[in-house]
């Protein structure tokens, strides 16, 4: 009998490979897919039963976990939640997480690669692994500054440190409470969600960093930095400023805001255009330099690419290909080219970084469990935008703007503040857009802000009365 | 009945001294106990429970037990085969460990939700380890050969049906989610298919060795491939029967498969005809088909089996669950005590497995395969070694058995194929699945000791009797 129970065996055999095979596609080939998979809670339990590290501002941490009685064991609080909701994002147990809660979250957890040593330390005791904590750049008083001045408006601010591209401040109104999505409450999570999804003032938006507008005269901040980077302009050169420009190959006109023209014999020098917000002679300009030229100062500082810091920015563009009428408008920030506050602060602090454009970052630091420092962040240029000695010319030029012309709101007593106004349209229907652009103090440059409030009403002077004053609250708070 | 060895040895011939290989026995149960604490010590360290005294009472306990076990195989079956206990022992200990860290899980979360404290299923389980210990010694020890059974073919043939019926009668039948498996009696319950497929194992030997010779007549020739004749296919008709009675009746498909299973690869071994495997397969793909069309229950499982995420909220749960969880412990898992094996339901009975897979990750799960097919293969080099028929069906049964039941259950708990239930040898947490499965062990170590007895006459108790009336 013993030939038919080696057979008996040989078949036992096939169903032993047959499991052996199974177990192993499931837990090596198919695992990932297993654990993407819509309720599956174990990966969620998994980064609950840990203590989340913390997202600090300076050495306060704005978020943080609590421990609680709870089956999920962590609870995520945020202590000034609207305030650093465009930063840290919200962690929701039904929406995932977002902002420096998602990009950050292998640190947060504890399972980059960062904490190798401390994981096997953790492995050999058998211990849960804790997360490490995330240090941010932002200068709380800045924050809250651009969060005040902002609230019952709708808009961003961003600023930037303009000689290592650190981010001060990243702000926006309507925002929401990450505490509620944060919640161990499903329920209360999706209708607070819900809610937020409906409001107009689309609070999720990461306004600062993806909300994209045309910059309208702030863009002339580009544009100057073109014709000064061309050689064939200087502050003082003198270059038409009608009332009216009639753009080339068209019937339509580029009108200034007040209808006037920009100076005696409808001449201007650049110096004054820029002061005064010439829209005919920046459009002359720009038809003068060219679209190639704008596209690529515009370029030198940022625009059209895609920026990581590490939450990832919206692209801000300048148009393509446009034609000599499109061309004029783009000079003056409109047509297509759009940008984001982000974008806009970093312009200017191109400029106040003697021309050099860095790369814009959020996270300082990444600090171990036990708080030892594992990672800094080092600042790291992007391009060269400008030469120092033009950069200087331009900055000469916005402190102009701000002492004598449309930026007189951003004015501080004892600090020599550079700015520039902007109002765009965004349509033939939607309500114009107000923007700040400045930095400060002009000789040594500590802070470069841009501001844009939408919904701001047509008025040029808007820029001026709506959103310089925030620049110049931020800009009094890092000085401070 | 009890012979003493060197009285039936041949006069004049040298006993050749064959290793008993004992020692590399003791060796190996000391390292499945080492195992075991490690285990223990890993839940208690991840978990925030230092090293008490109950833990090291235990684990002490454990110990001696299995050295209890040990003696035993030294003094009553000295050349038994030297794997099969340490290797049933390192499974059972791998059971216990894994009820533990469950128990672990469950008190965290009787903390955390402020409920009363579970009663840990660990110490009933070494309870009945306890009691399989006193099993085990009791059949090495009263049982001196294995061929005794063979006088009471079918008063186990008739036992086994007995208790396989039980869990209908009423009263002390329970019905536990579905399945008609249980009697309760006083404040124990008892799965009494478990020791049915004990008792009908050894009927199943006995019977076939008596019929064999008839069960392997050849009338009809078929494809090349010789069939029997129409009345000797009775005895699969009955126990094909029987299995859909368990099917029907008790709703048990993995008890079902089971018996039918080890009948005809019992059959085709008695008769080396592989007739009687192609008529079984058909029959049990007929039985099949009508069970699929014929019951919801049976429909419901094959469709979660297809598809179970559609049904991961409800009726593929569990197995959603398992997934889940064995996709969480990836290669090496996530180590013991740290994964959530108590999100599967029923973890430390049918779904051990998925939380031995989560915990310990596909390495761990296929050690712990090899570890079963070590015992298979042990039981089966046995069956092959013995020199009496019966004793080789027995072994091969008992072998077969064991191999079946891994195979259902593990292969379900995977989604390899339609998830049944029956319990995980050795590892589920239950009695009478451990104690069970400890008989089995301790008449395969019974059988593999009379295979490997230097002797080379050793007639059986019944023909000695003669032997000796003949010198007479």
């Amino acid at each position: 009998m013993s030939r038919p129970i080696r057979r008996i065996g040989f078949v036992l055999g096939i169903l032993l490979v047959a499991l052996l095979v199974n177990v192993t596609v499931i837990q090596v080939v198919l695992a990932g897919d297993y654990r993407d998979r819509p309720g599956n809670q174990r990966v969620l339990l998994e980064e609950y039963d840990r203590e989340r590290g913390p997202i600090l501002v300076g050495s306060n941490p704005v978020a943080r976990s609590k421990e609680t009685g709870d089956t999920l064991k962590f609870l995520r609080v945020y202590s000034d939640g609207p305030l650093y909701a465009p930063v840290t994002g919200f962690y929701s147990l039904v929406y995932g997480a977002t902002g420096l809660e998602r990009t950050e979250n292998r640190i947060l957890t504890g399972s980059s690669s960062l904490f190798v040593v401390d994981r096997a330390e953790q492995l050999f005791a058998g211990r849960q692994p804790a997360g490490g904590a995330v240090t941010t750049t932002i200068n709380p008083r800045a924050q809250k500054a651009a969060f005040d001045g902002l609230r019952g408006k709708k808009g961003a601010v961003v600023a930037i440190e303009p000689s290592t591209g650190r981010i001060l401040a990243s702000v926006q109104f309507p925002s929401f409470d990450p505490n509620i999505l944060s919640s161990h409450d499903p329920a209360a999570i999706r209708d607070y969600y819900a809610t937020l999804e409906a409001d107009p003032g689309k609070p999720l938006l990461n306004r600062p960093i993806v909300s994209l507008n045309p910059p309208g005269s702030t863009f002339k901040i580009v544009t100057a930095a073109a014709a000064l980077a061309s050689g064939r302009f200087t502050p003082d050169t003198v270059i038409p400023g009608p009332r009216t420009y009639d753009l080339p190959d068209s019937t339509k006109k580029i009108r200034n805001w007040n209808g006037q023209s920009c100076g005696p014999g409808d001449l201007v020098t650049l110096r004054q255009a820029l002061a005064i917000s010439c829209n005919t002679a920046f459009a002359w300009l720009g038809n003068q330099l060219g679209a190639d030229a704008l596209r690529t100062q515009a370029d030198l500082m940022g625009f059209d690419q895609s920026f990581e810091i590490p939450l990832r920015a919206a692209t801000s563009h300048f148009p393509e290909d446009p034609d000599a009428p499109q061309t004029a408008m783009s000079a003056i920030g409109q047509f297509d080219v759009r940008a984001t506050a982000l974008q806009m602060a970093m312009v200017g602090a191109a400029v106040a970084n003697s021309g050099k454009t860095m790369n814009p970052y959020l996270v300082q630091e990444v600090r171990g469990p036990d708080l030892a420092i594992l990672q800094t962040t080092e600042p790291s240029m992007y391009e060269e935008a400008m030469s120092s000695m033009n950069a200087a010319q331009l900055t000469e030029m916005l402190v102009n703007v701000v002492e004598n012309g449309t930026g007189s709101n951003a004015q501080i007593p004892g600090v020599r503040v550079a700015g520039k106004t902007g109002t765009a349209q965004t349509g033939n229907d939607n309500p114009a857009v107000a923007w700040f652009v400045a930095f400060a103090p002009a000789q040594s440059p500590q802070v470069a802000v841009a501001v844009v409030v939408e919904d701001a009403g047509a008025a040029e002077v808007s820029g001026n009365q709506l959103a310089a004053p925030i620049a110049r609250a931020v800009i009094e708070a890092v000085l401070r | 009945m009890s012979i003493p060895i060197d009285v039936m040895a041949p006069v004049g011939r040298a006993i050749r001294k064959q290793p008993s290989r004992r020692n590399l026995e003791l060796v190996l149960l000391v390292f499945a106990w080492a195992v075991g604490v490690l285990g223990t010590l890993q839940i208690g360290w991840a978990n925030g429970v230092e090293p008490n005294s109950q833990l090291w009472i235990t684990t002490g306990v454990v110990g001696m037990l299995a050295l209890v076990m040990h003696g035993m195989v030294r003094w009553k079956a000295r050349y038994a085969d030297p794997f099969l206990l340490p290797v049933a022992t390192l499974l059972t200990i791998l059971g216990l460990v894994m009820i533990y860290r469950l128990d672990v899980a469950a008190t965290e979360r009787a903390v955390l939700n402020g409920s009363p404290e579970p009663t840990p299923d660990a110490y009933s389980q070494l309870t009945w380890f306890t009691v399989a210990v006193i099993l085990f010694v009791s059949v090495l020890f009263l049982l001196r050969d294995h061929r005794i059974l063979q006088r009471y073919t079918y008063t186990f043939g008739f036992a086994g049906l007995f208790l396989l019926v039980l869990p209908l009668a009423p009263i002390i039948g329970t019905t536990v989610n579905g399945a008609t498996l249980w009697v309760r009696l006083g404040g124990f319950s008892f799965q009494p298919a478990e020791l049915a497929k004990i008792l009908l194992t050894i009927f199943f030997a006995g019977y076939l060795v008596e019929k064999r010779d008839s069960l392997a007549l050849v009338r009809t020739k078929f494809l090349g491939i010789g069939f029997p004749r129409l009345k000797d296919l009775g005895p699969i008709i009955v126990a094909w029967l029987v299995s859909l009675g368990v099917l029907v009746f008790q709703r048990d498909l993995g008890t079902s498969l089971l018996f039918f299973g080890l009948f005809v690869s019992m059959l085709y071994i008695a008769t080396q005809r592989r007739s009687w495997l192609i008529l079984g397969g058909l029959m049990f793909i007929v039985g099949a088909v009508l069970a699929y069309f014929a019951f919801g229950h049976v429909r419901l499982r094959v469709t979660v089996w297809l598809d179970p995420w559609t049904y991961a909220n409800d009726d593929g749960y569990q197995i959603v669950q398992s997934l889940f969880g064995l996709a969480n412990g990836g290669i090496l898992g996530a180590g013991l005590g740290q994964g959530f094996p108590n999100l599967v339901p029923f973890a430390n009975t049918d779904f051990i497995v998925a939380a031995l897979g989560e915990e310990l990750g596909v390495t761990g799960l296929i050690a712990m395969l090899l570890l079963y097919a070590i015992l298979v293969e042990r039981g089966l080099r046995a069956a092959v070694s013995v020199r009496d028929s019966f004793g080789q069906l027995l072994a091969a049964g008992l072998s077969i058995t064991l191999a079946l039941q891994v195979f259902v259950i593990i292969g379900g708990v995977t989604r390899l194929i339609p998830l049944t239930g029956l319990t995980t040898p050795f590892l589920s947490y239950g009695g009478s699945s451990l104690i069970a499965n400890w008989i089995i062990v301790a008449l395969l170590l019974r059988i593999s000791d009379r295979a490997r007895r230097p002797e080379v006459t050793m007639p059986s108790p019944d023909e000695a009797v003669t032997q000796v009336v003949r010198r007479v």
